[in-house]
Parts: structure tokens; sequence; C-alpha cells
């Protein structure tokens, strides 16, 4: 199962990213009569010996339900969250290894969109102001040139120089969404991850931003990990798909294949429970 | 990449109302609130220029006046006029409380937002001594000041600060602590920024609101405890003018020079009031700004 | 006569400026004996405020200002305090999006239940207690001796939706109003509830109103489906001729826009909707959706929002009608949209 995962790599080439026994624990504090007798409380693994790759200008679903460790998964990867095992590699450098500025150079290199469109960008600054500052912070070319560097990246998300001066509460959740994608991009990262970042928008909205991921894989070569509880969602975007239940991928493989011939039980159990929107195509009762 | 645009336009008109028609809005308490404050501000502003009397001008010829054309609000027994030095007390006293509130609380809410950002051992001593510090009642702990440095206004300036930072870092921690979690604050761990920058910029100001809210009633409980100190004897002392200190120099005149204490305590009264407005308006409304 | 009637509904609220914000304008719906009918739409659309409206529960500080609702002929907005109270106890039922929320975090899930009989049926305690284990076991809960003295926080989401389930037909409601029953829940627990849902209205006859911004939760459950925006129902019909021939623009733009399994290995653009739905605020002339329609005409921003029949039991309020030979619809794919 890994194999299907981990793709086979091109001879001398390295992954973009990858991720190899990946473990993070949660362990349970112990109450205070627990201690006494000495009791083991097995610690709830909320990521569990995770691995898979992902290459440049590739999109990867990760599906799950709640409980499933994605958005753990997704935190560990740019160590919002230390992992406690595992490796996560960009490149080829292993990104737990390193710390100060080293760290902060492979975290550019992945980015996060997150789902809440409200509580994603800082209520008090400007839209511009914020995408000048994560271009700044790293010295991005063109980033002396405030205007012209917050102007390219409100095009780059279909947006006008129109937004730049608003804050956001002036904004739609859709147009929230994509200045955070902006921001992301705003330090040229390689990799994005988009932890349910459609998940909170209405459908209309939804696919608008669906077709600026497909957009921005198209014309940056940026590569996405896009993770979300939708298995509709994940099959308009995704080339691969990872199925993740209890911290664990229990199935993995080209979307379409995924979907046509599910192995794993947990996956079949998804696809069954998928409510069609076509009315003639209702579950047998 | 095609230059079609979302339109950008398209902001809903109620989305940007101005400060001025969000000022309109608030409850009549708070606009009464702040008249009342404003017009006391304004007048001790200009005191010197509103008062017809110096605060220890003698007129010898009005001992323990009644309130008249000449001496609004009298004289007392040693021929000040009331008024004036009503207004140069509160003068002082608003400069004081301004400065024994507002000085100190940039400190206290920085040194509680990097408690809550931070957590660990920071987080733990800054707790543990602002657990300590609240522990103690407040007056307790001022008048203890006070005893220490003697009387006069430094153990009120000491002894007020000593005892708030503790309420104002454990405010500023809290809501640090949600503020911590909001997506826009692990973006800048992710984008790479410094934990200074997360904190400096985009963690304080977030976090400084409910301070500020609080520091207003904080501000007039500092006022009256400052006039309680100096009614005393043990905060300002005379001859200065100050708004306790005229009370307490007017109380053994309640029977037969009732002006000398009730006036200027009416003026205090009035203070209280005014804030007292504003903050339950304040409260009232939750005042959402940002955010959604 | 129809099981509910609504016409004309308008509900508003006061907004920022002092002005009215009209959420909802001039709705006309009906619901048979018997029948499952859909509200879909996106935000702004008013539909979750039209559930609401037929029980009288919109919030405060928004209101009813015209229309009437019609609950087997009876006024439902003329009935006094009691007679109401009656109205909502033993006519209609109600389910939430917030398993958790709905539930008195306090009390045990089976005295909620056996409250819910106590007062409205008038039980005395044993038999309030025997019928609501039997309740339990109805909705499929498992356990339910057990069950019947957890805390809402013990249970599972879809476990509390099974509950709220429980409490809302105990007293045999004919016309049940669900507001996004299933959008908190796993999509796995989702389809159960849709199931048990689909079991109670065999069971007991009972009309439901539902409502969702999921077409997929409605195609699995409704027979009919309205679709809302800008606080209009711009379409009405069967579902499966909503799906497959739908008349109205943004119905097709809409169901353009739903994700589809069917999509995996086949990833493409989707020609999506410009903009986003209307702000309360913004008032359009004429046609709500005219200005993010292509096929709007200059009349559009004149016209009054009105459902006219195009075909049977099919209704549309687009008077342009470009799909009217149309035929099935597939979805359009692959064109980029310039916005």
């Amino acid at each position: 199962m890994t194999e299907a995962v981990t793709e086979a790599t091109k001879s001398g080439d390295v992954h973009l990213l990858e991720v190899e026994s990946l473990v993070k624990e949660f362990g349970l504090r112990r109450g205070l009569a627990e201690r006494i007798a000495r009791k083991e409380v097995a610690p709830h693994r909320a990521v569990d010996d995770v691995s898979f790759t992902l290459d440049r200008s590739e999109i990867l679903g990760i599906a799950g339900g709640s409980g499933s460790g994605k958005t753990t998964l997704a935190r560990c990867l740019i160590r919002l969250i230390e992992p406690d095992g595992g490796s996560v590699r960009v490149d080829g450098i292993d990104i737990r290894a390193h710390k100060g500025a080293e760290l902060r150079e492979l975290r550019r290199r992945m980015q996060m969109v997150f789902q809440d469109p409200y509580a994603s960008l800082n209520p008090r600054m400007t839209i511009g102001a914020a995408l000048h500052e994560a271009g700044k912070v790293h010295n991005r070319p063109g980033s002396d040139n405030e205007q012209a560097f917050v102007s390219r990246l409100l095009g780059l998300v279909q947006l006008t120089d129109r937004i730049a001066p608003r804050k956001p509460r002036e904004l739609s959740g859709g147009q929230r969404q994509r200045v955070s994608i902006a921001r992301a991009l705003a330090v040229d990262p390689e990799l994005i991850i988009a932890d349910e970042a459609v998940s909170a928008l209405d459908v209309s909205v939804q696919a608008q931003l669906l077709n600026l991921f497909l957009d921005l894989r198209e014309e940056l070569g940026v590569a996405i990990l896009f993770i979300s509880h939708q298995l509709a969602v994940i099959a308009e975007v995704a080339d691969r798909i990872a199925v993740m239940q209890k911290g664990r991928i229990v199935e993995a493989g080209a979307t379409q294949e995924v979907f046509a011939h599910p192995k794993d039980e947990y996956t079949q159990a998804l696809l069954r429970a998928h409510p069609h929107p076509d009315p003639r195509m209702r579950f047998v009762s | 990449m095609s230059a079609a645009t979302v339109d950008a336009g398209t902001v809903a008109r109620s989305r940007r109302r101005g400060i001025w028609t969000r000022l309109k809005r608030w409850p009549t308490t708070v606009k009464v609130g702040v008249g009342i404050i404003g017009v006391l501000a304004l007048a001790a502003l200009f005191a010197p220029l509103l008062a017809p009397y110096g605060p220890n001008e003698i007129d010898p010829f009005s001992l323990l006046s009644s309130p008249s054309g000449q001496h609004l609000f009298g004289t007392d027994d040693t021929g000040r006029d009331v008024f004036s030095r009503a207004l140069y007390a509160l003068r002082l006293d608003i400069v004081l409380a301004l400065l024994v509130t507002y000085v100190p609380l940039p400190f206290a809410v920085i040194v509680g937002a990097l408690a809550g950002y931070l957590g660990g051992w920071v987080d733990t001593i800054v707790s543990r001594l602002a657990d300590v510090f609240i522990a103690f009642p407040f007056i307790v702990l001022v008048i203890a000041v006070v005893a220490i440095v003697g009387p006069g206004v430094e153990g009120f300036l000491i002894g007020v600060p000593l005892a708030a930072w503790a309420l104002y870092a454990r405010l500023a921690r809290a809501e640090m602590l949600v503020v911590r979690e909001q997506p826009y604050m692990l973006a800048t761990t992710a984008l790479g920024f410094s934990k200074t920058r997360a904190i400096f910029k985009h963690g304080l100001p977030n976090v400084l609101r409910p301070c500020l809210v609080y520091s207003t009633i904080d501000l007039i409980g500092n006022l009256i405890l400052l006039a309680g100190l100096s009614y005393l004897g043990f905060g300002v002392q005379p001859p200065t003018a100050e708004l306790g200190g005229i009370i307490a120099d007017g109380q053994g005149y309640l029977l037969t020079a009732w002006w000398i204490a009730t006036l200027p305590g009416l003026v205090l009264v009035l203070f209280g009031v005014g804030v007292g407005l504003i903050g339950e308006g304040i409260s009232d409304r939750g005042l959402e700004r940002g955010g959604r | 006569m129809s099981l509910l009637e609504i016409e004309s509904l308008r509900i508003e609220f006061p907004g920022e400026e002092d002005e009215q914000l009209v959420a909802v304008k001039g709705v006309d719906l009906a619901v048979e004996q018997g029948e499952v009918v859909g509200l879909v739409g996106e935000s702004g659309s008013g539909k979750s405020l039209t559930c609401r409206a037929v029980m009288r529960m919109v919030p405060e500080p928004g209101a009813i200002s015209a229309g009437q609702v019609r609950f087997d002929g009876e006024d439902v907005l003329a009935l006094g305090t009691s007679k109401l109270r009656d109205f909502r106890a033993h006519s209609v039922g109600m389910i939430y999006q917030n398993p958790f929320g709905s539930l008195n975090p306090t009390m045990r899930v089976g005295s909620q239940i056996a409250e819910t009989l106590k007062v409205n049926k008038g039980m005395k305690r044993d038999a309030a207690k025997k019928e609501a284990l039997a309740l339990l076991d109805r909705v499929g809960i498992e356990d339910p001796e057990h069950r019947y003295r957890a805390y809402p926080h013990e249970l599972s989401g879809g476990m509390c939706q099974r509950v709220m389930i429980a409490i809302s037909t105990a007293s045999s409601p004919r016309l049940m109003l669900a507001d996004e029953p299933t959008t908190a829940l796993d999509v796995t627990t989702q389809a159960q509830i849709l199931k048990l849902l689909a079991k109670m209205r065999a069971e007991e006859g009972m009309a439901m109103l539902l409502v969702s911004h999921d077409f997929g939760v409605v195609a699995q459950a409704c027979d009919r489906v309205a679709v809302m925006y800008g606080g209009h129902i711009v379409e009405t019909g069967p579902a499966e001729t909503i799906y497959h021939e739908p008349e109205h623009p943004y119905t097709r733009a809409l169901l353009n826009s739903v994700p589809e399994l069917d999509s995996a290995g086949n990833v493409q653009r989707r020609a999506a909707l410009a903009g986003h739905p209307p702000e309360l605020a913004e008032v359009i002339p004429g046609c709500v959706f005219a200005p993010r329609c292509e096929h709007a005409k200059q009349d559009c921003a004149e016209v009054a929002m009105k459902l006219e029949p195009v075909g049977p039991d099919h209704a549309s309020a687009c008077p342009v009608r470009p799909y009217a030979n149309a035929g099935a619809r597939s979805v359009d794919k692959g064109q980029r949209v310039e916005a």
C-alpha cells in the first residue's frame, strides 16, 4: 500500500515532499489517582505511522472524517505541532532536523491555507499590508516595491487592487480565502497545504476556488496537499488520494481507481454513504 | 494567468460603516456618559482659564461665604474660592488617575501577552506572581505601600500599579490564549515570522481590546481611590487642591458651610456616573470590531 | 388543501443604519400531506428563516412583516399564545443543525425525551419513561436502557441527533421541520440519519420541510425541491426534474458547481459562477440573480420575481427561459470562464 502512495522515484530525482512513518501522540494526562496507582494510560495516536510522497505540480487529496488525524497531520508537516516520530523531507531535507533560519526557509516552501476564512486573516491589518509583510519578511524578489508586489499577488488569485486597502471584515468568505491563498503565494512556496480550505464556503464559491487551485497548479507548478472530509470535492481536484482513518492511511492510489475499486472497508463505507446529488441514485434502503 | 477578476468591487455597504456612523449608534447611556466626562475633562483642561481665582488665593474678606455670583461654590475657612479649587483639584485628580492607569498598562499587557503566547516557565512565573498580587485586597496593598513610603502622592503612584498590573496581565493572557489559536496567528508560524513579530505585531493589537475596556472602569476606580486616600490624609497633601482633600477639609463645616464638602463631592460623583454609564453601555454592545 | 401553505412571506431585519433589510422577500411554498420538500440555497438565500417562520421562531430582531402561513387551513401567524404552544407541541416538530447545542447539557437524554411526553402528552412519569425507551429504540439507539441515563456530551453527534429526532417525533407531528439536520455530522452518520428520517416518514406518514445547502442530502431525501436565492424562491419542481432539467439559470449554475465523485480521474475546471450571493443590504432591482446571470436581458432589471409554471408541477421565476428546450442537463466542464 505504501507503494501506491509513494510514487517510484525517478532515478536521481528526489520527491518534493516525502513523509515517512510520521507519528504524533497525544499523551492523555494522568489524573492524580491514576498516578498514585501507577496506571499506564495508553497515549492516543492522532497520526499513526503515516507515509506518502508528493511531487511538483501534483495534487494529493487526503480524505477522512473527524478524528481521522488529517488536520493533525497537516500541522505536523510544517511543525505547527511537533511530531513524535518519523521524518518530513522537503527536497530531501528533513524539516525535523533543523531550526532557526533553516527551518524558516523550509517552512517557506510549504505554505498552509486554513479552513476558516473569517479567522485566517488578522482583523486589524489591511490586505495589502498583510500580503506585503509576508513577502518582506522573506525578502522575496520584488517585495521592496509594495504596490507592485501586492498587485501581482492579488492578480494571481483573481482579485483587483481595490482589495488592497481593505480590511478582512469588508470582504466575503470567498474573497478572504483568495487572500489567504495570495498570502501563502507571497513567499513563493512549492507546496500548498489546503486544510479544508473550501469547506466553509458556499457551493458556487467553492467551485471558483477549486478552479483557482487548478489554475495555480497549472501556471505556477505548485503542488497541493488537499485535505477534505468531502470525497466529491477531492474528486474534483486530486490526481491521487489517501484515505485516513484513526490516524492511519487505510487506502491510497489514483483517485479514479480508489473510487472505482475501493479495497478497504472504510473507504467502501465512505463511498456508500456519499449522497449523490442525482435523485435517481438514492441509497438502496 | 487570466486577468479576469472576481467582483472585487462589491463590498456591502453595511460592512464599511465609518467611525462616525458607528458612534452615532451607541446607546444613549454611553452618549450621556461621554457627554458628562467630556464636559468635566474640558473643564479640568482649561482650569487655569476657567477658574476665577487661584487654588490657594485668599480673599480675607470672604471667609466661609456661601455660594454667590462672586464665588460660585462659596469660600472655605481660609477664604479660598471653592469653585476654583474644585477645578484645579479635578485637573490634578484626572491627570494622576490617567497616569496611574495608563502608564503601567502597556507593561502589564505585554507581560500577560507573553505569558499567554509562550507558555512554559514564563507563563508559570507570571501566573503565580499575578496570583499573589491579586490575592491581596487591592486597597490593603495600596495602603501598605503608602504606609511604607509615607503620605504623599508617591504612595498612590507606586501602590496602585503594583496592585493592578496583575489584573491586566491576566486579562491579556486569557485573551492571548484564544488569539494564539486563531488561524491568522498559526499562519505567522507557517509563514516563518519570528515570535517577536507574531506577538507584537499580530497578537498584541488583538489582545488589547478587553484590557482597554476594563481600563475605563479602572480609571474611575483609581480616581475615587485617590480622592479617598487624600480624604484620609494619605494621598495628596494640603494645601494642594484635591477633591478628596477639599471634602475632608469641609467635613467639619457640614452644618455651617455645607458647600465646601458637598459641591466638590458632587463633581466627584458626576465623574463616577459618567464613567459608569460608559462602562455599562460598552459592555452591553460587546464592542465587536474586527473579526466578523 | 395543502398541509402547509406559505404565501408571500416576507421577513425583515433592522439594519446597521436603521433601514430595514429584507431577508425573505415574498416566498410562496406548499407542502402536501406526507410529502418531503427540500429547501435548497446558499448563504443569504433565506431558507433557514423561512423554515423558522413556520413555527414563528424567527430569531430577534428579525420579524415576519408580511405574508401568510397556514397549517391545515389555519392561520399560524394569528394564533394566540396557548394555541401556538399547542401547535408547536403537537402539529410541528423541529430538528436543528447542532446536535449538542440543542440538548440540555445538564439533563440526561432520557429525561429530556420523557419531559416532552409529560408536558405535551400529559403522560405520568412511569408511562413517559417506558415510552421514551421505546422511542430511543425506534430511532435506532442501541442499549436504550443504558443510554437513557446518558448525558448529551457522552453521546456522539449522530446519537444526539437521534435523540433530537426522538424528542421531536414524540408527539407524532404531522410536519417535521429539519434545518440542516446532517451538516454537522460525518458522511456515514449522515447517511444513517437520512435513512432514519425516511423510516420515520414511512411509518408515521410525516411530511417534512428539509432545509439544506447540500444538494446531495436534498436529492436523497426529498420528493420536491424549492431553490432559493437572495430571499426568493427561483424554482420549484420534483427533485428529479430539478436535477436533470432545471429551468432557472441559477439552478443550472448551482448544479454545475456541485462537486461530483464522477469527476475523479477527469480533473478539469468547471464553468463556475462568478461573484457571490448578494448581501442582505444589497438591493437589486428586478431579478435578484440578473447581475450574475449570463442570459440576463435589459428587462431583467425590471421584472417582478414571480414563479411561473414551466411544466407539470414545475415552476421557475425566470422570464427569459434560456433553457426551455435544452433537454437534459450535462455538466459544463473544461471551459474557462472570464468573470
